[in-house]
């Protein structure tokens, strides 16, 4: 294979790039609380793809023009570390990023209750510590995570998955290279439990019958991802109960 | 009409608690979605008596009238202060309410009275979802904190060091021989007669916080006190004849 040639994502036994089959997720990390500053926090990993994630809030609005006398707002703000691709990449907000921010916060809104602290705002800080494709759907992940370890109230965890195909095969959490190659990138954010779509971007071309297809793919690893988040959440203080229960 | 969760059970947003029961709900860590119960945070179900509800482990103080708060002095203006109670709305304390005597802004100045940096022990007497907490200073007991110590716990857990009708904190107090102010914002205020036994006090504090979510908490936090005592070789019934 020559630079810059197309690799060869799908090989004869059906395997991808990395070895995975196409329904299959990457091995998952998560941990909660990682950061004693802020209110709530989360690192989550979908295998290389690294993001650290810290939620201040509900606190005073700064400036006080932005505060609304009925709910709180959300703001947020997905960053990649100028490390976190192989190029050096420039620390300024790009317009892909300002962008991203815009739809992994309105993933996020429509399950926190907002009306229950009016006059306050609810900041997230999503920073990307190594990518390699699905930021955006492990930021919100994260994201949400965080924002159930600050305690703030909200209707369901929220769990995001990018679905792609590659070689004409619908896999499951595209990493880097199979997301440069691919002929549709899909990512479905939602929440778990009442099967409630809160993002949903899509590149590219699908038969409607494939996006269905490639629905139901993501749906099948939130579900998975959403086991992972729950677990996460509960070891940090089932942990305790069996330090000190026995 | 089924519950799916147990007494004391950990749960996450989203979990569904209960079905179509006829439950009242009176928190915000739980929520009502098609007939459905769910619960809202991270913390432990609590059934009893017709309702259901989930005690939250995480999240800021929201303050309540009549709540007895210990505020941080943080500003101040001719007539009040501004004072920081750990939580997202920042309160409001008015000369009217700290003295008991006219105040004259012309001869006088409130820093004189309570500076930036002042603990305060306090009681909400207004707030709402459109204005910020109004304290008041004026009450028995309540006012300028000068000697003792502060410890900062997370407010949702408040309730476990203070227990069920008080024993916690009742026996936090015989324990450790210390004056025990429990401000409802996650503030803690310590008098001992000893250095060593508020030490002790704090830890145990810090101990409850920790382990906020365990059963059984009162008589273990009771064997780390004593033990603690032991360790130092304090002398505790001496004290009590003291004081």
């Amino acid at each position: 294979m020559r630079l810059g040639e197309k690799p060869k994502l799908i090989d004869e036994n059906g395997r991808r790039i990395d070895g995975r089959l196409p329904d299959e997720l990457r091995p998952i990390r998560m941990e909660v609380g990682v950061l004693k500053n802020a209110d709530g926090s989360a690192y989550v990993e979908y295998g290389n793809t690294k993001v650290i994630v810290a939620v201040y809030g509900p606190r005073e609005i700064h400036p006080k023009h932005l505060t609304l006398p009925d709910r709180a707002i959300i703001r947020c703000r997905y960053h990649m570390t100028s490390f976190s691709t192989t190029e050096r990449k420039s620390p300024a907000p790009t317009r892909r990023e300002i962008e991203l921010s815009k739809v992994i916060r309105e993933a996020l809104e429509g399950v926190i209750f907002t009306e229950l602290y009016p006059r306050t705002s609810i900041d997230i800080f999503i920073e990307v510590l190594q990518a390699d494709g699905g930021t955006r759907t492990a930021g919100i992940t994260a994201a949400s995570l965080a924002l159930a370890d600050a305690g703030i109230p909200m209707k369901d965890l929220v769990a995001g998955v990018a679905v792609g195909k590659v070689d004409g095969v619908l896999v499951l959490d595209i990493n880097e290279v199979e997301d440069e190659y691919s002929e549709v990138d899909l990512p479905v954010a939602m929440m778990p439990s009442f099967k409630e779509i809160t993002l949903l971007q899509m590149n590219g071309v699908l038969t409607e019958d494939e996006f269905w297809e490639a629905l139901k793919l993501a749906e099948k690893g939130i579900m998975k991802i959403y086991e992972v988040q729950r677990e996460t959440l509960m070891s940090r203080y089932s942990k305790v109960r069996a330090e000190v229960e026995e | 009409m089924p519950i799916y969760v147990q007494n004391r059970e950990l749960v996450t947003p989203g979990t569904l608690l209960a079905e179509n029961e006829k439950f009242k709900l009176e928190s915000p860590t739980v929520f009502k979605y098609s007939n459905k119960i769910y619960a809202s945070t991270i913390g432990l179900v609590d059934i009893s008596n017709g309702r259901i509800n989930v005690i939250p482990l995480e999240g800021k103080y929201i303050p309540k009238v009549g709540d007895l708060v210990i505020g941080l002095i943080e500003d101040y203006g001719i007539t009040y202060w501004i004072v920081d109670i750990k939580s997202p709305y920042k309160a409001i304390l008015n000369v009217a309410e700290a003295l008991n005597r006219p105040f004259n802004p012309l001869k006088e100045n409130v820093k004189n009275i309570y500076d930036i940096g002042d603990y305060v022990l306090a009681r909400v007497i207004a707030f709402d979802r459109t204005k910020d907490p109004i304290l008041t200073a004026k009450q028995k007991g309540l006012g300028k904190i000068t000697k003792g110590r502060i410890v900062e716990i997370i407010p949702s857990r408040v309730p476990r060091v203070i227990g069920r009708k008080a024993s916690m904190i009742t026996m936090l107090k015989n324990e450790t021989k210390c004056q025990i102010t429990v401000g409802l914002n996650g503030r803690i205020w310590i008098i001992g007669p000893s250095p060593e036994l508020e030490e002790i006090a704090i830890l145990a504090i810090k101990k409850i916080e920790y382990e906020a979510h365990t059963s059984g908490l009162t008589d273990r936090i009771r064997n780390f006190i004593r033990k603690e005592i032991e360790k130092r070789g304090l002398k505790v019934n001496e004290i009590r004849r003291k004081t």
